[in-house]
């Protein structure tokens, strides 16, 4: 019996090292619904990892991430990499990575914050930590707690 | 030191010796604050005061500091008479009252107004208080007050009673307090205690703290008492919110086993806090607290706008 769950793609992205348990969220970022794509999207949940013993990998084919993307899957699984596949070969490799700052891509989960108020400003924040993420509303100065529930 | 232009959002602006730098001002402003000097330092500028939410200290001592100082000030201190009403943003008044003054001073009931306006403006802000945020001006008259009525903040004993959970200005007054070598005792009940992090950040800090419900175990040795007021929207039961405010209640017999030089100060306005008894003793220090709002305030314009004596 073939040893292969899932086979490989021509042309896409390989989303690996995902925090175990985040598969679905990145989906979230992605967009992925059954009414918006034409091409095969895999998950893998629960998959043996010899760097962290488990993780989540996410396959999307025919399509390539844009950075604001990859920024966003950067908050929830910091240690994730990106492989662009171009007919069958691994085309581009990288990991993501997380600036100091981070703009546009989550809302402040403070409801009295001056951002969540119709003023012409992105949310942003200081990453204070990467593990655990810990991002600070640079306007109010509040913590957030839950990064996924806040994503924009 | 150069704070021109400088914005004052968070009392972590500063850094050691801004602070001292300001409060040394703060000093020298002292016979002008009063009235014993005149000044026109300052004058032809004009500075925009912006409350958008009701405070009579504040407003009072940035106009009274401005008109010290000899500058002009304009102001908005009721929303129902602008252009808000209207739904205008923020960052659309701010860029107009930048306009019409050198100065921006902002009272704003949501967190992070200051910080939207200072992005905005390129005339220097000053945050008089946003919501639940900063209000690093109060931490300066703090700082200045201790300073001025003990000599020195380094190894002062401060006990800060109170709602410390929710009150940050308290937060920002624990960090200013541990730059300075203060050592800190809380003072609250269990559910209106400091926040973890904000006990861990100020122990990072290399601060030196103990945490308490009860005020008995601590007052005699406390050089300061800071009181704040415990809000009685905190408590869903009215029953428990009369009991612990009556626990936290300073009259002169909570003060019995008190130092003889401990200073009692309160950020104003006071409900119950502090009973009116108290007024009248040595240890008072709370209407000389409010004071201190203007040489500092005074310090501060002058730093930001350039001004020297």
């Amino acid at each position: 019996m073939r040893d292969i769950k899932v086979t490989p793609i021509r042309n896409g992205t390989v989303i690996d090292h995902i925090t175990c348990g985040q598969a679905l969220n990145v989906l979230r970022i992605l967009g992925v619904n059954e009414n918006n794509i034409d091409s095969t999207v895999s998950v893998l949940m629960h998959v043996p990892s010899k760097k962290t013993q488990w993780k989540d990998v996410v396959k999307v084919e025919d399509r390539e991430l844009d950075p604001k993307t990859v920024d966003k899957i950067a908050l929830i699984s910091p240690n994730a990499t990106i492989d662009i596949i171009r007919d069958y070969n691994v085309a581009e490799k990288h990991r993501v990575v997380l600036a100091p700052r981070v703009k546009g891509l989550v809302r402040c989960g403070n409801p009295n914050c001056i951002t969540n108020k119709r003023e012409p400003v992105e949310p942003e924040f200081a990453v204070d930590n990467q593990s655990p993420m810990v991002l600070r509303c640079i306007y109010c100065d509040r913590i957030q707690n839950n990064i996924t529930d806040h994503l924009i | 030191m150069n704070f021109q232009n400088m914005d004052v959002v968070s009392i972590r602006d500063f850094n050691r010796e801004q602070i001292e730098e300001t409060l040394e001002l703060s000093r020298e402003m002292l016979p002008y604050a009063r009235g014993e000097k005149v000044t026109r330092m300052l004058e032809g500028k004009i500075l925009g005061n912006l409350f958008f939410e009701p405070s009579t200290r504040t407003r009072l001592s940035f106009e009274s500091a401005a008109n010290r100082l000899g500058a002009k000030v304009i102001d908005v201190s009721q929303i129902s008479t602008t252009s808000i009403t209207k739904g205008e943003t923020l960052a659309d008044t701010i860029r107009m009252v930048e306009a019409y003054s050198d100065l921006i001073v902002l009272r704003h009931p949501h967190e992070g107004a200051a910080r939207l306006a200072a992005h905005f403006s390129s005339k220097p802000v000053i945050n008089a208080g946003d919501g639940a945020g900063s209000h690093p001006t109060q931490t300066l008259l703090d700082l200045f007050t201790i300073q001025q009525e003990k000599g020195s903040i380094d190894g002062m004993n401060v006990v800060i009673l109170g709602d410390l959970k929710y009150g940050r200005t308290v937060h920002s007054l624990a960090e200013a307090l541990t730059l300075f070598g203060a050592k800190l005792t809380f003072v609250a009940p269990e559910a209106l205690q400091m926040p973890i992090e904000t006990v861990k950040h100020v122990e990072n800090m290399g601060g030196n703290i103990t945490c308490t419900n009860c005020i008995d175990d601590v007052i005699s040795d406390a050089d300061v008492l800071y009181v704040t007021r415990i809000q009685r929207e905190r408590f869903p039961d009215p029953a428990e919110y009369e009991k612990v405010a009556g626990m936290y209640r300073i009259d002169i017999d909570a003060l019995r086993e008190a130092k003889k030089d401990l200073i009692v100060m309160h950020p104003l306005p006071r409900i119950d806090e502090i009973a009116p008894e108290v007024d009248f003793t040595p240890h008072a220090r709370y209407f000389q607290q409010a004071f201190n709002g203007i040489p500092v305030r005074m310090a501060l314009l002058t730093l930001l706008l350039g001004g020297s004596l």
